[in-house]
């Protein structure tokens, strides 16, 4: 029985190696820096022809091309942004799976933090009111009637 | 009376969100403008599919609106869409064809059998020119204005009604 279950669990094993050779290529980096950059920037570039798919992950056939131009930039030393400027120029913001800070990304970004600081006024704000609106003395006529509601036999 | 209308605030927030959401739902995810728009053609420099001596490059688009068609002999779509560039033609609209990812075979009998609208085809086979047009698939259509700029782009088929609705109404406006 042992006989027959090692060379399956040896294939078991294999299995994810073979799956990684059908859709993507396999890339050689000289700089182990380089290909980390590479994992990193296929990762965060997204598939434009794909709808939630980053182009490491997927095989159509743009991303494949896209991955072939990171790699070739790469090995130009171009920097990272420059690498997803370049993205962004040809494909737009949709291929940036973390959009950027810039003007009409600010209530992106902005509205978040925005709704978190008013919801604390509004909070600040009834608290403060409710404060005030216990804290006051009540009048004479008013402690009476309070006294009236309270005790209605004693005054009877 | 104030303080009771400030209740109905959490009402009206939840409602602008349905709003967006509602609106989200009949968006396609798959339109999308071009990263282009208003940028100028990029600079290319290609064999014509017709001619392979024949070398062409961005001021082919110059001097004229011009419709550039992306296309390939390996996209479906694309031979649906042939008739309604065959249309475009025959009112009149200057067709530049780009065979993307193509080979010259291929692509020469697509149109030996599906007609030939295009004044010119640039040969793209490794999909270059693609790139730098942003095409993540066929067919996309681009409208260059007589400076060579890109004024407006269509992704994907070009549907008959497209043809008077949308692309003719496109070219009309960038004419003058």
């Amino acid at each position: 029985m042992a006989r027959l279950i090692r060379p399956l669990l040896a294939m078991l094993v294999l299995l994810p190696l073979l799956a990684q050779a059908g859709g993507i290529e396999v890339r050689r980096f000289e700089d182990p820096v380089l290909e980390q950059r590479y994992q990193s920037l296929t990762a965060t570039l997204r598939c434009p022809k794909c709808q939630n798919q980053a182009i490491g992950d997927s095989d159509s056939p743009i991303a494949g091309d896209m991955r072939d131009r990171v790699y070739r930039l790469l090995q130009d030393g171009r920097s990272d942004k420059e690498i997803l400027d370049f993205m962004v120029r040809r494909f737009g913001d949709y291929v940036l799976y973390n959009p950027r800070l810039e003007g009409r990304t600010l209530l992106l970004w902005g509205l978040p933090a925005a709704l978190v600081l008013l919801g604390a006024l509004v909070v600040a704000l009834m608290v403060r009111a409710r404060r005030r609106a216990s804290a006051r003395r009540l009048t004479a006529e008013e402690r009476a009637r309070l006294d009236a509601l309270i005790n209605p036999e004693r005054n009877e | 009376m104030k303080r009771r209308l400030l209740l109905l605030l959490p009402l009206l927030a939840f409602l602008a969100l349905g709003g967006f959401l509602y609106q989200g739902l009949s968006m396609n995810p798959f339109e999308r403008d071009s990263a282009l728009m208003a940028d100028p053609f990029p600079a290319f420099e290609l064999t014509t599919l017709e001619d392979p001596s024949r070398t062409v490059d961005e001021s082919l688009l110059r001097g004229e609106v011009t419709l550039v068609n992306v296309w390939g002999e390996w996209c479906p779509t694309c031979k649906q869409e042939m008739p309604q560039l065959l249309d475009l033609a025959e009112r009149g609209v200057r067709l530049v064809g780009v065979d993307y990812k193509d080979t010259r075979e291929k692509g020469r009998a697509f149109l030996a059998e599906f007609g030939n609208p295009f004044e010119v085809n640039v040969f793209d086979p490794d999909g270059d020119l693609g790139f730098e047009l942003g095409v993540y698939g066929a067919p996309e259509t681009f409208l260059v204005d007589a400076e060579g700029v890109i004024r407006y782009h269509h992704t994907g088929y070009i549907k008959p009604e497209d043809v008077r609705e949308v692309i003719l109404p496109e070219v009309e406006r960038w004419r003058d």
